[in-house]
């Protein structure tokens, strides 16, 4: 079994060091690839040139909400099978996420500033988005203040696993709240369906921003478990130094 | 005598004896209820129409106020210890004790409700309305803020990680809450179905808060 195998860190930070650099590779070129396609995509006939932020804006809100389903998977990992990496990949995965969900805010709010005339305006998705960030930032809190990584790590897999419970309940009643308080029409600027030139280089774009998330992940999983062992070994020469 | 209602009895006399706790947070609902005029101004057209939503806030903030103190003191004398090795499940021990918090915290605010409704000049109407709401909803307030208290008290930290923790998960009740008051004061929405998502949140914060404050008591404190 793959995954029990990767259970020995040892053998976790052989695969990662020698896939890693490969990764960081493939992510560069389709990143250069995906740029170069939408720099020349062309522009939207209503919304102009603004319409490129949405090679960021798009792949980064996809990614927020699959940093929480990685989250919730890796609390599975952590309350359930007590897989010894589970807890590191859900303490890696909050950052990322965290910063993705940060950067849709900020390109959609960059977004909304020449199309809607402001830059933020209560939209369901906006809200419902910005609740996700604060449910990140909640997480990562649990992280800070933890004293025992072990215990911050249980404590914030069930936080993952209630979030992700509440996340298709706040993003339902998030869009039942925005329909009642203002028609969602005014910001359906753009009809039916994205058009080939566009779609391309957003998907391209896409599958660079989820190699990105992997490359960032494995490598902050890396880090942790470096740090880890930092921690351990400090403990131990702290005993045999009063020993 | 039920080892449940024993703890629920426990858990209310303490939180009527200790502190004055009961009565803090519907002083504070006061309080907080004071303070929004002078920040709004007097305009009392203004304080209708934004009255159930200050109401709410209010009931939300002051609904979060004790909740550090549901585990953090049973856990510092060491009862918590003994509840945890006792018989009856944990799930139901700890709804119990929140059952008493909701007793204790929650009732008070909903019994001032419509004394503080006046005050902001909610119609008087629908001042039954907007109490059935906070009715509905508070009991949501105190399980889902259960799961924050029994995750900060495993972590050994109180105060401002619960409010951080529990406040986006409230967003639904908040919504559902103040749209059943709004309906049932302004229209034109019917108070029926928003008041109905409600009352369906609040039954399954009921049954998912204590299980995952106990999964957290569990793996915290082993």
């Amino acid at each position: 079994m793959a995954v029990i195998d990767l259970a020995n860190p040892t053998r976790f930070l052989r695969i990662v060091d020698r896939v890693l650099p490969w990764l960081i590779a493939v992510t560069a070129i389709l990143f250069a690839v995906g740029l170069y396609r939408a720099l020349n995509a062309p522009d939207d006939y209503q919304q102009g040139a603004t319409v490129k932020i949405m090679f960021l804006h798009v792949p980064a809100a996809w990614l927020g909400m699959f940093g929480w389903a990685l989250m919730s998977v890796a609390a599975l990992g952590t309350l359930v099978w007590r897989h010894p990496l589970a807890d590191v990949a859900g303490k890696a995965a909050a950052p990322i996420g965290a910063a993705f969900t940060f950067i849709c805010l900020v390109t959609g709010s960059l977004w909304g500033r020449p199309t809607w005339g402001t830059y933020w305006v209560w939209d369901a998705r906006l809200t419902s988005m910005l609740v996700l960030l604060l449910l990140y930032l909640g997480v990562l809190a649990l992280y800070w203040t933890a004293e025992e990584p072990g215990r911050g790590a249980r404590a914030a897999a069930i936080l993952s696993l209630v979030g992700a419970v509440n996340l298709p309940i706040i993003k339902f009643s998030v869009d039942w709240w925005n329909t009642l308080h203002q028609p969602a029409s005014v910001f359906r600027l753009r009809g039916s369906t994205i058009d080939p030139s566009l779609l391309t280089p957003l998907l391209i774009m896409a599958l660079a921003f989820t190699l990105l998330f992997v490359t960032l992940h494995l490598a902050i999983m890396r880090n942790e478990i470096l740090r880890r062992r930092v921690r351990s070994m400090r403990l131990m020469q702290a005993q045999e130094v009063h020993a | 005598m039920n080892p449940l209602a024993a703890i629920l009895l426990r858990d209310m006399r303490l939180a009527v004896r200790v502190g004055g706790g009961a009565f803090m947070g519907a002083l504070f609902f006061l309080i907080v209820i004071t303070m929004t005029p002078f920040a709004v101004g007097p305009d009392l057209a203004l304080l209708a129409r934004i009255g159930p939503a200050i109401l709410w806030i209010g009931a939300l903030l002051a609904s979060l106020l004790a909740l550090d103190r549901l585990f953090a003191t049973d856990h510092d004398d060491g009862s918590l210890d003994l509840l945890m090795m006792g018989e009856v499940p944990l799930e139901l021990t700890v709804a119990a004790k929140a059952l008493a918090h909701w007793l204790t915290t929650g009732l008070p605010l909903v019994v001032v409700a419509p004394l503080l409704g006046l005050m902001l000049n909610v119609d008087m109407h629908a001042l039954g309305w907007l109490t059935l709401t906070l009715a509905a909803g508070t009991p949501a307030l105190t399980f889902i803020g259960l799961i924050g208290a029994a995750l900060s008290v495993a972590l050994r930290r109180g105060g401002l990680l619960l409010a951080v923790l529990v406040l986006p998960l409230t967003v639904p009740v908040l919504i559902f809450g103040v749209a059943a008051a709004n309906a049932a004061i302004a229209g034109p929405t019917p108070f029926g179905p928003a008041f109905t998502i409600l009352c369906a949140l609040s039954l399954a914060s009921l049954v998912l808060g204590p299980i995952a404050a106990t999964a957290a008591l569990r793996h915290g404190l082993e």
